[in-house]
């Protein structure tokens, strides 16, 4: 037995039946919508709900981009592609602005999102009351009467034991004055980003079977007290190594040799543009003296 | 390189991929799909099970994909299984109308249809086989042919590859009035692969969950349950094995006439009705014992975990959710392998972004403390 796969893996129902939950996602921004998450051939904690997402969004007239940790040659980024690529045969590019569907895990690319895109994050845990409710019952409950008292006792919590909020890369966002939402694990470096975002972000849990969204021009706050006010990850002055760059989110990483430690932006794609930018903008000085 | 979020990860994931294949063939030996298929029936049936798709060739092929990794090929059959378009439901299946190639009772001696052994490891000594190093395809012909002479002959014995229909050993019971009769439900099951589970989960969600949950994870919390977490010993009523009809409506003429319906096919089921022993208390505070029971089915021969199926689906139906293995979020959550293991593989994935803004907090907790 011979088996051809469909376009983009799904068989046209399903796609159907995720394209339907979407809108119903994008119709209550940051309402979790649960769907009937299919399996697909990566690991289910891997990434497959953003996947679900960008194989029913995805057309052949798109271009497609998919970062993992910041970087598109990460192995998990190039497994994606390979697997959209050899379902659809869309290709994909490295550069953000010419992405029409970008899938993302961890990060909101550092260059500004533009109206025509589609950000879709992989989220592993899509519940943000999940911390200090272990039902599911009982977190539906609690959105449903729209009770996030829990969510600041735990920052309030928090502040109290370590006198700063120690979310990691996933602090709870209020969206549109209405539900509170996981950012999915991007770093709290990344929440301002989507406040009012001129694209559609789209989040996908498989395991966890919850599409949510955010649509563009939409209100998200992070959650925070008016005398702790929010603050994303500093990196104390420090520059990227390669680009010099001082206002993006950092890798920190060891020199072995030197001894010593550096940092380098997180996000490849946005340094080697701006390398490439320095490059011709050296090329051009050069240019005008000679 | 490669693993790092640095340039070089197609490279690395290729070269992977090659050393997988070459890990799978370096012997110079090729397992044949068909091999699999008639020789590995336990890890077949129980790929299929998990799988929640019928197919013993697919399973065979997968079980050759994942060099017999049985949570690898339930994940390629999963993913498969995302492909096919859901064109029909079949009719109820009657477990009544199983052709049965064994059953027993460790309830009741003397059934009605009497007890079946058929095939069991049960009563096998597990020792180790050493004439099967040498087994040939000339021995095995040897071998069947005898087995076929005897057959034949009918020498006295009732063979093992003989199947028939008996009746249920708990409707016996029941017209005993032993135990309370349980009517039918007609109501239309959910499918838990076409919605999302919600709680209370319905009986046909949870029953839908547990057979396709992972054998070693149900076998743990019905152990968990009889162990301590909760229920007292149950009795397996009856166990049966053997082969289910599968009947669809006409896609044309939907009808109730059974003589309408198309039959697509034989499966192969395990089936187990528990007896459990459970109190209950009447209204003048008087308690009573009575016997309730759990059911279980599963796709192929998996007997252990029709059982635990079975414990499990009593022990939710108790829903005490102070007991983990009564708490029918705990229980169904966890369960599945290809969600189990997906998450916990999970993390073999880089976390660099999630774990530089942790340090980030840590370090200011530090700072500021």
């Amino acid at each position: 037995m011979r088996i051809q796969y469909n376009f983009a893996f799904l068989d046209e129902g399903s796609k159907r039946e995720i394209r339907r939950a979407t809108l119903k996602a994008i119709a209550i921004p940051g309402y979790q919508v649960p769907f009937a998450s299919r399996e697909l051939p990566v690991g289910r904690g891997w990434g497959t709900g953003g996947l679900q997402l960008t194989l029913s969004l995805i057309g052949k007239n798109d271009v497609l981009k998919v970062i993992d940790q910041g970087s598109d040659e990460s192995v998990n980024a190039v497994s994606i592609k390979k697997l959209i690529d050899r379902t659809t045969g869309v290709p994909s590019v490295d550069d953000t602005e010419a992405a029409t569907l970008i899938q993302s895990r961890h990060r909101i690319p550092e260059v500004p999102l533009k109206p025509d895109q589609i950000l879709v994050l992989q989220v592993p845990m899509p519940e943000p009351l999940r911390m200090y409710e272990s039902s599911e019952l009982e977190t539906k409950r609690l959105h449903g009467e729209n009770d996030y008292s829990g969510a600041w006792l735990m920052l309030f919590e928090q502040i109290m034991k370590y006198r700063s909020v120690s979310t990691g890369a996933d602090h709870p966002v209020s969206v549109h004055d209405r539900y509170v939402m996981a950012p999915s694990p991007i770093p709290k470096f990344d929440n301002p980003k989507m406040h009012y975002s001129d694209a559609l972000i789209l989040l996908g849990a498989g395991r966890e079977k919850k599409i949510y969204a955010v649509p563009p021009y939409t209100k998200v706050i992070s959650m925070a007290f008016d005398d702790v006010p929010f603050e994303p990850e500093t990196f104390n002055g420090h520059s990227c190594k390669i680009c010099g760059a001082k206002d993006t989110f950092m890798d920190e990483l060891y020199d072995q040799v030197a001894d010593e430690t550096y940092y380098q932006c997180n996000d490849t794609s946005y340094c080697l543009e701006r390398l490439n930018q320095q490059a011709e903008n050296k090329v051009l000085k050069e240019e005008v003296i000679s | 390189m490669g693993y790092v979020a640095v340039k070089g990860g197609t490279q690395a994931i290729e070269q992977s991929l090659l050393r997988l294949q070459y890990e799978r063939l370096r012997s110079g030996k090729v397992l044949e799909v068909e091999a699999i298929e008639a020789g590995m029936r336990g890890l077949v049936d129980q790929v299929m099970s998990e799988s929640s798709l019928y197919s013993e060739e697919l399973a065979a092929l997968a079980i050759k994909q994942a060099e017999g990794n049985p949570e690898e090929a339930v994940f390629l059959l999963r993913a498969y299984r995302s492909t096919l378009p859901r064109k029909h439901y079949s009719k109820s299946v009657n477990s009544d109308e199983m052709r049965v190639e064994r059953r027993i009772s460790a309830s009741f001696k003397d059934i009605p249809g009497g007890q079946i052994l058929g095939a069991s490891t049960d009563y096998s000594h597990r020792l180790l086989d050493f004439d099967l190093i040498d087994e040939t395809e000339s021995t095995i012909e040897h071998w069947l042919q005898e087995f076929n002479q005897v057959e034949e002959n009918g020498e006295g014995q009732e063979t093992a590859t003989q199947v028939g229909f008996v009746p249920k050993v708990l409707d016996y019971l029941r017209q005993e009035g032993l135990i309370a009769d349980c009517p039918v439900d007609f109501s239309e099951p959910d499918d838990v692969t076409r919605t999302s589970l919600t709680f209370p989960a319905s009986r046909s969600e949870k029953l839908q969950i547990l057979t396709r949950g992972q054998t070693g994870a149900l076998t743990s919390l019905a152990y968990a349950v009889i162990r301590g977490y909760g229920m007292v010993h149950p009795t397996v009523g009856e166990l049966r094995v053997g082969l289910l009809p599968v009947y669809i409506d006409s896609p044309l003429y939907p009808s109730d006439d059974e003589a309408e319906s198309y039959f697509i096919g034989d499966i192969k089921v395990t089936e187990v009705e528990m007896l459990v022993p459970a109190m209950i208390e009447r209204e003048n505070g008087q308690k009573e014992l009575n016997l309730e029971f759990g059911y279980g089915l599963c796709y192929g021969q998996n007997e252990t975990k029709a059982i635990a199926m079975s414990i499990l689906d009593k022990s939710l139906e108790q829903g005490d959710k102070t007991i983990p293995t009564q708490n029918e979020e705990f229980v169904l959550f966890h369960i599945d392998s290809v969600e189990s293991t997906g998450f916990i593989s999970h993390l073999k994935m880089p976390h660099y972004v999630t774990f530089q803004a942790k340090l980030n907090d840590v370090r200011k907790t530090r700072k500021e403390g």
